[in-house]
C-alpha cells in the first residue's frame, strides 16, 4: 500500500506545477486548508487557476495574490457588490492581472460533484435568464428554461478536515465539510490537511465523512485562526 | 423591515436568509415557533447570530457570521446543501435586493459600474426556493426607485420574487403586476407610488405595517 502520510505541507505539494488548476476547499473561515495554501505561497508556483467558493473574505487564498501566483479564479464570491472590504485579488482583477469566472454557488458545487462522479454535465434552472447563461445551451425541461453546465475537475485539490487517518479517511468538525467533501472527489491528486492524524481504524466507522480512497496524501497541520470581518 | 419579514415565518418552515439585512430576521422568530434556518455552507437548524466572544471559525453562516445551533441541527456538504435549495426543499428565502421589476425579476449581485460582482448562492436560492421575499430600501441613496418596470442591472433570476418589504411598504408581485399591501406608519399610498418606478395596484383596505 502506498504511503499517504507526508510530514510537512511543503512536501505534500512538491509536484504542484506552474499553470496547474487547483481546487481549494473551505468556506470563508471554515475548513480552509491554510497550511497547504501557505506552503503554495512559499513554493511560489505561478500561472495557477484556483477553484474555490470564495476569495478575499478572511480565507487564505488571497495570500496567493501577494506574489501574483493566480492567473484565474473560479468562484461564487469574489468582489462584493457593495464595494466593501477590498482584497488583493480585487486590486489585481481591476488592474486586469487576473481573470474571474463567477459561478453560482450551487452550480459550482454541482459541477464539482459531477466532475468527481463521472458525469459530463447537467441542466439547471439556476442562471437561466441571467448573464450566467450567455453562450450556453438552454433547454426547456418541465416547463422551465434550464442551462447546460459541465462537470469540473482539477489537477490538484487541497482540502481540510478535523481528523484523518493513515488510510486517508476524513472526519469533519461542524460546518467544515462545505466544499471539502466534494472537491476530494474531483481532482487527479487530492491532498488533505488535518488537525489530528490518527492510526487507521481510530476514526469510528460511522464518523468517516470522506472515504480514504479519494485522498492521495495527508499531512497534519494546526488550524490557523481566522476572524470574521463584517 | 426584519421584524415585518419575520411575520411571514410559519412553524416548521425551512428558511434561508441572505447576507446582510436578511440575517436580522433570525432575531425575531416568535418563541413558540420552530423555524429551520438553512445556511448554504451546510447547516440546517442554526439559532441566531452568536456573540463575538463565542466565535468558532467552523460554525458560521454563509455570510461568515458566527451562529449558534438549536436542538436538531445538522451539517452537510455544499452539494447536498444546494440539492436542498435547488430541489425545492427550502420553503422561503429572504434576500437583499438592488432592483426588483414589476414581474418579480430580481437584480442583486452586481452593480455594473463597479464590476466584479459576487453571486454566492443568490441565483440558486432565487430559482429554487418555494417563496422569495426581497428586503431592501425603497429607493437608492439618491432617491431613485429600486422597484421598476424593468431592472437596469443584470438579473439574479427572472420572475422569482413573491413579496418585497421595504422601509416604506409591503408589495406583492401578482400576475397582474405589483399590488401595494401595506404602508409604513405615516406614509401614504401616493407617497409610495411617487418613489416606485412601476404602477402599483392600491387596494381599498390598505393596511399599516405592524411590528
Amino acid at each position: 500500500v502506498a504511503e499517504k502520510v507526508f510530514v510537512t505541507p511543503g512536501e505534500a505539494i512538491q509536484d504542484v506545477f506552474d499553470g496547474a488548476t487547483i481546487m481549494f476547499g473551505g468556506f470563508v473561515t471554515a475548513g480552509t486548508p491554510a497550511n497547504l495554501i501557505l506552503a503554495l505561497v512559499e513554493r511560489g508556483t505561478t500561472g495557477l487557476t484556483g477553484i474555490a467558493n470564495n476569495i478575499g473574505l478572511g480565507g487564505r487564498i488571497d495570500d496567493l495574490c501577494e506574489k501574483r501566483q493566480l492567473r484565474k479564479m473560479i468562484a461564487s464570491f469574489a468582489i462584493r457588490a457593495s464595494g466593501a472590504r477590498s482584497s488583493r485579488f480585487e486590486a489585481q482583477y481591476r488592474a486586469g492581472e487576473v481573470e474571474l469566472e463567477l459561478v453560482p454557488q450551487g452550480t459550482l458545487a454541482e459541477r464539482i460533484r459531477a466532475g468527481g462522479a463521472g458525469i459530463g454535465g447537467f441542466y439547471t434552472p439556476t442562471g437561466a435568464g441571467t448573464p450566467m447563461a450567455e453562450g450556453k445551451e438552454i433547454r426547456v425541461i418541465d416547463g422551465r428554461e434550464q442551462v447546460l453546465e459541465y462537470g469540473l475537475r482539477a489537477d490538484f485539490a487541497f482540502v481540510r478536515a478535523n481528523r484523518g487517518d493513515r488510510a486517508g479517511n476524513l472526519s469533519f468538525r461542524m460546518a467544515e465539510r462545505n466544499f471539502n467533501a466534494v472537491m476530494a472527489t474531483a481532482a487527479d491528486v487530492v491532498i488533505a490537511e488535518v488537525e489530528e492524524l490518527v492510526e487507521t481504524g481510530e476514526i469510528e466507522t460511522e464518523r468517516v465523512d470522506v472515504p480514504g480512497i479519494y485522498i492521495d496524501r495527508i499531512v497534519q497541520g494546526a488550524r490557523h485562526e481566522a476572524r470574521w470581518y463584517p | 423591515m426584519a421584524m415585518r419579514v419575520a411575520q411571514e415565518l410559519r412553524d416548521g418552515m425551512a428558511v434561508n436568509l441572505g447576507i446582510g439585512l436578511p440575517t436580522l430576521v433570525a432575531n425575531y422568530v416568535p418563541k413558540e415557533m420552530t423555524v429551520w434556518f438553512q445556511a448554504e455552507n451546510g447547516i440546517l437548524g442554526y439559532g441566531g447570530i452568536a456573540p463575538d466572544d463565542e466565535f468558532d471559525q467552523d460554525l458560521i453562516n454563509a455570510g461568515g457570521q458566527p451562529v449558534t445551533l438549536r436542538p436538531g441541527a445538522c451539517f452537510f456538504d455544499s452539494a447536498a446543501s444546494f440539492a436542498m435549495i435547488r430541489g425545492g426543499h427550502v420553503d422561503l428565502t429572504v434576500l437583499g435586493g438592488l432592483q426588483v421589476s414589476e414581474r418579480g425579476d430580481l437584480a442583486n449581485w452586481i452593480v455594473p459600474e463597479r464590476g466584479g460582482g459576487s453571486v454566492g448562492g443568490a441565483m440558486d436560492l432565487a430559482a429554487g426556493a418555494r417563496r422569495v421575499i426581497v428586503v431592501m430600501d425603497h429607493t437608492t441613496k439618491w432617491g431613485e426607485p429600486r422597484i421598476m418596470r424593468e431592472c437596469a442591472y443584470p438579473l439574479t433570476a427572472p420572475e422569482c420574487v413573491d413579496l418585497v418589504v421595504t422601509d416604506l411598504a409591503v408589495i406583492e408581485v401578482t400576475r397582474g403586476g405589483l399590488a401595494l399591501r401595506e404602508v409604513a406608519p405615516g406614509v401614504s399610498a401616493e407617497e409610495v407610488q411617487a418613489v416606485t418606478g412601476a404602477p402599483l395596484t392600491i387596494p381599498p383596505e390598505l393596511r399599516e405595517m405592524r411590528f
